[in-house]
């Protein structure tokens, strides 16, 4: 256990919303429009649900004989000239990486898009070491321009505007702080990347899918950054969970038609691109890491989160997370996905963010692979209660709570003090902003001058009918 | 080395003692009514959203006058199909790296895919993989008889074990990362544009 203190989700979540009346409406709106895209292309296909059920399937399947599935790959990938690294952990394949990089000599790297090595938190890993690390998906460039991890599993940079990228820009790579046309700024990024892709030693990707029978890793992106940094340079290493097997090529099938359509709402990424093994006259590496992933396994609650194809779409249908931005949730991974992901690696750092959630159970009707992400939130939080991880408030009033509602009698006595006294309450104890943070955005409701059991003892009792009394 | 090995047999250790119970089998994928559309039309639709352009032409020198008109001001076009001579050969290309002053790349794909309009490349088709992502644009021939429904018949196509690189390219490069905005050109290829010229 470490002595980090535990995220305060709601003080990172207050402090996106409260920055303006910009950002969070903004981040809200993008969001539920690429929910609606997803909703249209999920019904325009009829054999949807049963896509889901088949990926369902299939993970199920690979996850629950992954170690054959792994040594298949394996195999298959060394016969057509992969170099296969095992790294228990993150500091095991940051060692890793950079022992390849070192043997040869590279000092410049260029890397698409992540979560695996953002995980394993590489780029600062490989930067202290001398190594000049330049993320080539846009959204990540942004993010490591203004030092801040990805809010976004899809679109890491959701929560700025474009304004904010000006200004970014202009402080960082020297454009136009007027100029805030995302075409522009996306221009002044590709004439800013080209060079460096052009003078790296070495390309670094992920991976989507990694399939068994053919030793083959499928990378999914828009930019077609993963593919430059793979054709160019003469070094390419691919970091691999190892929950991102699947048996065979046909399955892949399944996994391409719904990763993009329920991510971004499109039928596929503008590049799925697949490497089986080194391109003419390249080097290729693949390092595969547990880092907590075989651990999670054997936890039976919580192993169907290993099914995560990474889409997004639990984060952009979530009413918490759409209001309260990614880097509230101060974690690899955010979101509905991030709070049953994020205690795996640390249940102390991350105790507050299963609470950070309404239970709504969109998140499980979104989920591609049937993830049962909800209700694995309301199981989390029966952990963090149980280790005694409770936020203070909730300490309190739930033993209050507890108390009084195991004694009828007390219940009734404190309904009746305390309807009078909520609706004759000054605004100033009611929104009072430490005593009640929902008072905050919300006005209560007027509560009736009668209790449900008292019109019911009045109006049921004179028909004579039974009623179970307290 | 022997450290990794340790790593190898530590993992798969742990993975073999928690592995789920009980065990889930492997389910079929079954065969997918088809749309009844001609597929040639879903595919130059879905290309179309996609942000890329389809032409029907008639012959080589059609293809050729067609190019000329999209890229005007085209200087060094590279070309990996025989039908179309460029300014240079991918196959006389041997560093990546010499890829990068391209204005336009020239590939056959091998097959499209009409629910996504997106075209199937190798490394064989491109000679150097580079062609296809430093070309400042894309022009790729297809032959119009060559287009399949859905990925899962996409995926019964492609011999993924007899290349090392293999890419589906649904339109040019793309990204929406600035407030969701789409912008085509991202990092790869700025326009994308596919010639219907059968195989000869």
């Amino acid at each position: 256990m470490n002595d980090d203190k535990p995220v305060d989700v709601v003080a990172g979540a207050e402090a996106f919303l409260r920055q303006d009346d910009v950002h969070e409406p903004m981040h809200d709106r993008f969001l539920w429009a690429v929910m609606q895209r997803r909703d249209a292309e999920a019904a325009a296909l009829p054999e949807w649900e049963q896509l889901r059920e088949l990926a369902s399937q299939i993970k199920e399947h690979t996850l629950t004989h992954l170690d054959r599935y792994l040594t298949e790959f394996e195999a298959n990938a060394k016969r057509r000239g992969v170099k296969v690294h095992w790294a228990r952990d993150a500091a095991e394949h940051n060692e890793i990486v950079y022992g390849i990089l070192h043997a040869r000599g590279v000092t410049e790297l260029i890397k698409s898009k992540s979560m695996l090595q953002e995980e394993c938190a590489m780029p600062a890993y490989l930067a202290a070491r001398g190594i000049r690390v330049t993320e080539s998906d846009l959204g990540e460039r942004i993010q490591q321009l203004d030092h801040q991890p990805p809010s976004h599993i899809v679109f890491p940079a959701i929560h700025k505007t474009r304004h904010d990228v000006a200004q970014l820009f202009a402080r960082t790579v020297g454009t136009d702080p007027n100029q805030d046309d995302p075409h522009v700024l996306t221009e002044a990024m590709r004439n800013n990347a080209r060079p460096r892709f052009l003078a790296a030693g070495a390309g670094m990707t992920g991976a989507n899918f990694a399939v068994a029978e053919t030793g083959t890793f499928v990378v999914c992106t828009n930019e077609g950054n993963a593919d430059i940094g793979a054709a160019v340079p003469p070094l390419h290493i691919a970091s691999i969970g190892i929950e991102k097997l699947v048996p065979r090529v046909e399955d892949l099938g399944v996994f391409l038609r719904l990763l993009a359509r329920n991510g971004t709402g499109h039928p596929l990424t503008q590049y799925s691109s697949h490497f089986s093994g080194p391109r003419r006259g390249g080097e290729l590496h693949i390092v595969l890491v547990d880092n907590g992933r075989s651990r999670r396994l054997g936890m039976p609650d919580f192993w169907h989160s290993l099914k995560c194809i990474r889409c997004g779409a639990c984060m952009n249908t979530c009413p918490v997370y759409r209001r309260s931005g990614g880097l509230a949730y101060g974690a690899t991974y955010s979101g509905p996905i991030g709070v049953i992901l994020d205690p795996t690696f640390d249940e102390h750092k991350y105790s507050e963010l299963p609470f950070h959630s309404t239970l709504c159970g969109s998140c499980s009707a979104v989920c591609p692979v049937k993830i049962d992400i909800s209700d694995q939130i309301l199981k989390w939080r029966r952990v963090m209660a149980n280790k005694g991880y409770l936020p203070l408030a909730k300490r309190v009033s739930f033993a209050v709570a507890g108390h009084v509602f195991a004694h009828p009698g007390e219940y009734h006595a404190l309904q009746k003090a305390a309807a009078p006294a909520l609706n004759h309450s000054p605004d100033f104890l009611l929104y009072n902003k430490t005593l009640n943070p929902w008072g905050r955005d919300r006005d209560l409701p007027q509560l009736a001058k009668q209790t449900f059991r008292e019109w019911y003892l009045v109006n049921r009792k004179s028909d004579g009918s039974k009623h179970p009394e307290s | 080395m022997e450290a990794n090995t340790l790593s190898r047999e530590s993992i798969l250790t742990a993975i073999r003692e928690n592995l789920p119970q009980p065990r889930v089998s492997r389910p079929e994928i079954p065969v997918f009514p088809r749309a009844e559309r001609p597929l040639r039309a879903l595919f130059e639709e879905r290309l179309a959203q996609a942000g890329a352009v389809a032409h029907a032409v008639a012959s080589s020198a059609d293809a050729a006058a067609k190019l000329a008109t999209l890229h005007p001001s085209a200087k060094i076009i590279c070309s990996a199909v025989p039908e179309l001579p460029g300014t240079r050969r991918s196959e006389d290309v041997h560093d990546p790296h010499a890829m990068a002053d391209v204005d336009v790349g020239v590939v056959r794909a091998q097959f499209g895919v009409a629910e996504s309009g997106a075209v199937w490349v190798t490394q064989e088709d491109l000679v150097v993989t580079a062609l296809g992502v430093l070309s400042q644009h894309l022009v790729v021939l297809l032959d119009p008889g060559e287009i399949v429904s859905d990925m899962h018949e996409a995926y019964r196509r492609v011999r993924l074990q007899d290349t090392a690189y293999g890419c589906f390219w649904a339109g040019p490069s793309a990204t929406a990362d600035i407030e969701a905005t789409l912008v085509r050109g991202a990092q790869g290829a700025r326009s994308l544009n596919v010639f219907f010229l059968p195989r000869t």
